[in-house]
Order: structure tokens, then C-alpha cells, then sequence
């Protein structure tokens, strides 16, 4: 992979930060976009700005066909069955809420159980506890091994007989943890219940093919795979989606609207509510293009190169606590003895390295790992071996300075 | 490597009240209030109890957990603010807003060591790191009067 030619097509790379050259190391957060992405919102507002199945004019309908041709790459780039399974929505967090709110709203009641994972993000952890707490559901979680990873024979033993949903993430956004989703999903469906993963971490880097894992409900976002923010996506299995009622009503989503009464469009519009975010959906149309002319295998590649090696340096270094397990996906979190991670990221960002420090949105995981937050640095196929030698001598300089005032 | 950059925002003072708190800890008068803030978005915690005597801060203590700015500008705080009355405090209060935003502030009231923490302004990511002690004192302020004023 040529990372400096890669590179040349994100020009928001190519600056200096705090007089340093920006090190861009919070992917997990949001990525950035290539140029070909911006053209394309760029071309829309520009050029066909109008709006999608309404109008008989030109502009419309080279509008709607580019928003409908957008939904067509992402059900190639998932390997979703038919384009009635992509739901446009404005993130995996408007996607998982979706699925809370429409399907576990309607069919859980009291003796019914959730079971999810302790290392969700809150988008994946809160519309459960709202659903549990208005059905009477109970809400259930495997336990995690101490290196932050799941045993499928205590996968076995969560879900019962009760259980109607199992939801996990698909790679943990604090711990890089791959989760085993396709085994996890065929014990689920063992027992009845549906499997419904959080992909925001894993779409981005990795293929995905959601009939091979046979999960029932898959959400991402946009914004994490070089696409614009606002827009995102919820996969579901055709039967599903189509006996769940709308979370939302209104235009674009109904089929014939009398004084009392209304029917809704046919899958996938009953569930995209308002005029939709039409330059984010052509635009991560785009991203998927560009993401897939590179290929997701290579992509994934580069990003474990990185990993690991990030993963070894970090190590390393005396006085550095690394979570997670040796296997991993794109990203290290990590913390510095005696120096907290607000402190850690201000001094990387003084030379030009943006990292997250934080609970990263993952409260009940840091009270498991028994931290309050810690620095993160995540990656992407644009990031070079350069930067992560530059990141771990940043920590070392860190350390040095705070190590120095103490 | 050159820390002059960090420096001016980690003094050697924020440090020393970092590595040194001063006041640290709960009042277990049963006539103190104890409030609680968190910053959502990183996870700090602060935790101030106070004492009103006559109108003014008689004692005042804290404990927490946090980053270097947010646990040292809570150290000062108690320093800054230790015999003021209840109404100087929340001048005070406003000036270390203002300081730590760069924007004027009024030289004749006392910040103390939490002057340090000017450098602040410079980082807008870390000034709610500096302001949430003082945001704890605003609220412990306003529940003890509210307790007195309830007391026969």
C-alpha cells in the first residue's frame, strides 16, 4: 500500500499542528475524508441539489437515483440480500435506537431478557436500559475476561431460554476486542432470541459480509469510514424490518395519508422518515467507492501492521498500561503511571498528536477496567509506521516532562 | 526536547497543588454541605464541602479524581476562598471564569495560586478542567444558604 500517495488524497493530513505536523490518531472517534468524498457533497450542493422521490423534474431525479445508487453500494459492500434491508439513518446510534425503540419496545414484556456485552458503547448500553425499563425486560451481561475478551461457553450460559435480543459490538471501541459476533449469533438464534450487532468500529476496517455472520440487525456509521457525519445505516433481515412500525412518521415514508388514518411505503422507505441527509447518503456512496478500490483486505492489513506494532512499542515502555488483549483491532488504549489522560493528551497534542483521553463513552467498561478514562490512539489505513514511532516517543516526552514536575 | 510550551500551562505551582493538595478531604460538620460535579466528558470528579458561619466560609474541603488541572485549581480554590463571605466568593468565582477564558478580570480581588491557571486560556479543551471545582463551590454555596434559610 502506497500510505504517502494514499495520504495526498486527505487534505486535511497535510498541516501543521502546534508547529508540528499533525499526527492524526483519533479514527475511532471519526476519520477524515478524502477529497473525493468532499467533491461529491461539493457536487451535489453545486450541481443537483434537490430533493429525492417527490418532484418529476431533472434535478430530482438525477438526485434520487444517485441517493438509491449510493443504497446499492452499501448492500455490495455488507453483502446485504436486497437493498430493502439498507435503512438510511443518521448513525449507528439512531440505528441501535431504532431497533430498541421498534422492535424491542413492541415485543419484550416482563420475564423477557436482553443480554449484552460490558464493553458497549453507551449507543448500545442505554436504548436497552430505556427498553428494560418500559417492558419489564431484564437486561443481562456476559462476563468478560480479565484481557477484555468474551468466552463463548459463558456466551453459552447468559443466554437462556428468556432471552429475546443479544446485542454486542463487533470490536470494542475502548479495548480493540473482536468479538466472536458469528458464533455469538448462532448460540442467540440456538435460543430464540435475535442478534443484533454494533458495527461503528468494525465497518470501517475490516469486510463485512452479514449474511455470512447472520446477524438479524447491523448498524454503522458513516462518518467513521471517510464519509460524511449525519448519515449511517441500519442493516435488517427483510421479515424483521418489514414487521417493525416506523419509530418515525411523516413525509417520504407513507404510502396512501387520509384524515384518520395512513399506510406506510413499502421497505426501505416505511422506516427513512423527512427529507433525508441526501449528500451524506451519495456521499458515503462515495467512501465506499474509494475504501473499496483499495480493498478492505489490504486495508485491514496495513491497520494490524500498525496495530501491532503500536501494541509492542507502547508495551515497552516502563510505567505504560496497555488494555486489551494481544489481539486486536486498529487501536491501543492506554494510560501512564501517575499521569492522567487529559494531562497525556494535552502534552501529545503539543506536538502535533491528537489521541482521545476519556471514558470513551464506555462508563461501565472503565469501572470493570478499573480506571476512570485513558488515552486512546486509533488508526486507519492513512496513518504510517512513521507516526506511531512519533506517537510513542511522544508518550516517552510526556512522561519525561510530568516526570520532571513531580 | 524543548517543554516550553507546556510549561506555561503546567507552573510549577499547579504542580506542587497537584502533588500537594491542600484541604483535601470532607468536613464531617453535620452544619457543612458536601456537593458532587462531574465533567460528563472526561469523567472528572469533584466532590467540595463547605462550612457557612456568619456569612462567611468558615471551612472548605475537597476530594476528587481527575486530571492535573482540574484537581490543582480545586487545591487553590480552597486556599483562594477559606474566610470570605458568601458574597465575595461568588465574585470570586466569576473572576476565575473570566481569568481562565482571557478575558478582564478585576485585579483588586485575590485569586491566590489559582493565577497560575491563566496559562488555561490558551487550551479552550481544558478550561472546563479549571472551572469544574469553582462550578461545585457555586452550587455548594447556594445549597448551604438554602439550608440555613430552611433551619427555624
Amino acid at each position: 500500500m502506497d500510505i504517502q500517495a494514499i495520504r495526498a488524497d486527505f487534505p486535511i493530513l497535510n498541516q501543521q499542528v502546534n508547529g508540528h505536523p499533525l499526527v492524526y490518531l483519533d479514527n475511532a472517534a471519526t476519520s477524515q475524508k478524502p477529497k473525493a468524498v468532499i467533491d461529491t457533497l461539493v457536487d451535489y450542493y453545486n450541481n443537483y441539489n434537490s430533493n429525492v422521490h417527490r418532484g418529476v423534474h431533472t434535478l430530482g431525479t438525477v438526485a434520487t437515483n444517485r441517493y438509491e445508487e449510493a443504497r446499492e453500494k452499501i448492500r455490495h459492500f455488507i453483502h446485504a440480500k436486497s437493498t430493502k434491508e439498507i435503512i438510511y439513518t443518521r448513525g449507528t446510534t439512531d440505528s441501535l435506537n431504532m431497533i430498541a425503540y421498534s422492535y424491542g419496545r413492541a415485543r419484550l414484556g416482563q420475564g423477557d431478557e436482553i443480554v449484552i456485552s460490558p464493553m458497549e458503547h453507551h449507543a448500545n448500553l442505554i436504548p436497552w436500559q430505556q427498553v428494560a425499563q418500559a417492558t419489564g425486560a431484564t437486561l443481562k451481561y456476559f462476563p468478560m475476561q480479565p484481557d477484555g475478551t468474551l468466552d463463548l461457553d459463558d456466551v453459552q450460559k447468559t443466554i437462556t431460554d428468556r432471552t429475546k435480543i443479544v446485542s454486542c459490538t463487533h470490536v470494542s471501541n475502548v479495548l480493540g476486542t473482536v468479538n466472536p459476533v458469528k458464533a455469538i449469533a448462532k448460540i442467540a438464534h440456538d435460543k430464540g432470541a435475535i442478534m443484533v450487532v454494533d458495527g461503528a468500529q468494525s465497518t470501517p476496517h475490516q469486510p463485512i459480509d452479514v449474511q455470512d455472520l447472520d446477524c438479524d440487525f447491523f448498524a454503522f456509521s458513516s462518518h467513521k469510514m471517510i464519509g460524511p457525519t449525519g448519515i449511517g445505516v441500519l442493516y435488517g433481515k427483510e421479515a424483521l424490518l418489514e414487521a417493525m412500525e416506523p419509530m418515525e412518521t411523516g413525509g417520504e415514508m407513507i404510502d396512501e395519508v387520509g384524515l384518520f388514518h395512513a399506510t406506510w411505503a413499502d421497505l426501505p422507505w416505511k422506516l427513512e422518515a423527512g427529507t433525508p441527509h441526501i449528500a451524506g447518503a451519495i456521499g458515503l456512496g462515495a467512501a465506499i467507492d474509494y475504501l473499496s478500490a483499495i480493498g478492505m483486505e489490504a486495508i485491514h492489513e496495513q491497520e494490524k501492521k500498525l496495530s501491532d506494532a503500536a501494541y509492542k512499542m507502547l508495551s515497552e515502555i516502563k510505567g505504560v498500561t496497555v488494555y486489551g488483549p494481544a489481539a486486536r483491532a486498529g487501536l491501543v488504549s492506554f494510560n501512564i503511571d501517575g499521569i492522567h489522560p487529559h494531562d497525556v493528551s494535552t502534552a501529545l497534542d503539543m506536538e502535533g498528536i491528537a489521541v482521545r483521553a476519556g471514558h470513551h463513552c464506555a462508563q461501565p467498561l472503565m469501572k470493570q477496567l478499573a480506571c476512570e478514562s485513558t488515552v486512546r490512539a486509533s488508526f486507519y489505513f492513512y496513518n504510517s509506521m512513521e507516526e506511531i514511532e512519533y506517537l510513542a516517543n511522544g508518550i516517552k516526552h510526556a512522561k519525561e516532562f510530568f516526570g520532571h514536575v513531580f | 526536547m524543548s517543554f516550553n510550551n507546556l510549561d506555561q500551562l503546567y507552573r510549577s505551582v499547579i504542580m506542587d497543588h497537584y502533588k500537594s493538595p491542600r484541604n483535601h478531604g470532607t468536613l464531617d460538620d453535620p452544619e457543612s454541605v458536601t456537593v458532587s460535579m462531574n465533567n460528563p466528558s472526561c469523567g472528572d470528579k469533584i466532590h467540595v464541602s463547605l462550612k457557612i458561619e456568619d456569612g462567611k466560609i468558615a471551612a472548605v474541603k475537597y476530594e476528587g479524581s481527575g486530571c492535573a488541572i482540574s484537581q490543582s485549581s480545586a487545591s487553590m480554590m480552597t486556599e483562594a476562598i477559606k474566610g470570605l463571605s458568601v458574597e465575595q466568593a461568588h465574585e470570586l468565582i466569576y473572576d476565575f471564569s473570566e481569568l481562565v477564558q482571557g478575558r478582564e478580570h478585576e485585579d483588586d480581588l485575590d485569586l491566590g495560586d489559582a493565577e497560575a491557571l491563566q496559562g488555561v486560556a490558551q487550551y479552550p479543551a481544558r478550561i472546563k478542567c479549571a472551572t469544574l471545582p469553582w462550578k461545585a463551590l457555586e452550587k455548594g454555596l447556594r445549597e448551604a444558604i438554602e439550608e440555613q434559610k430552611e433551619k427555624p
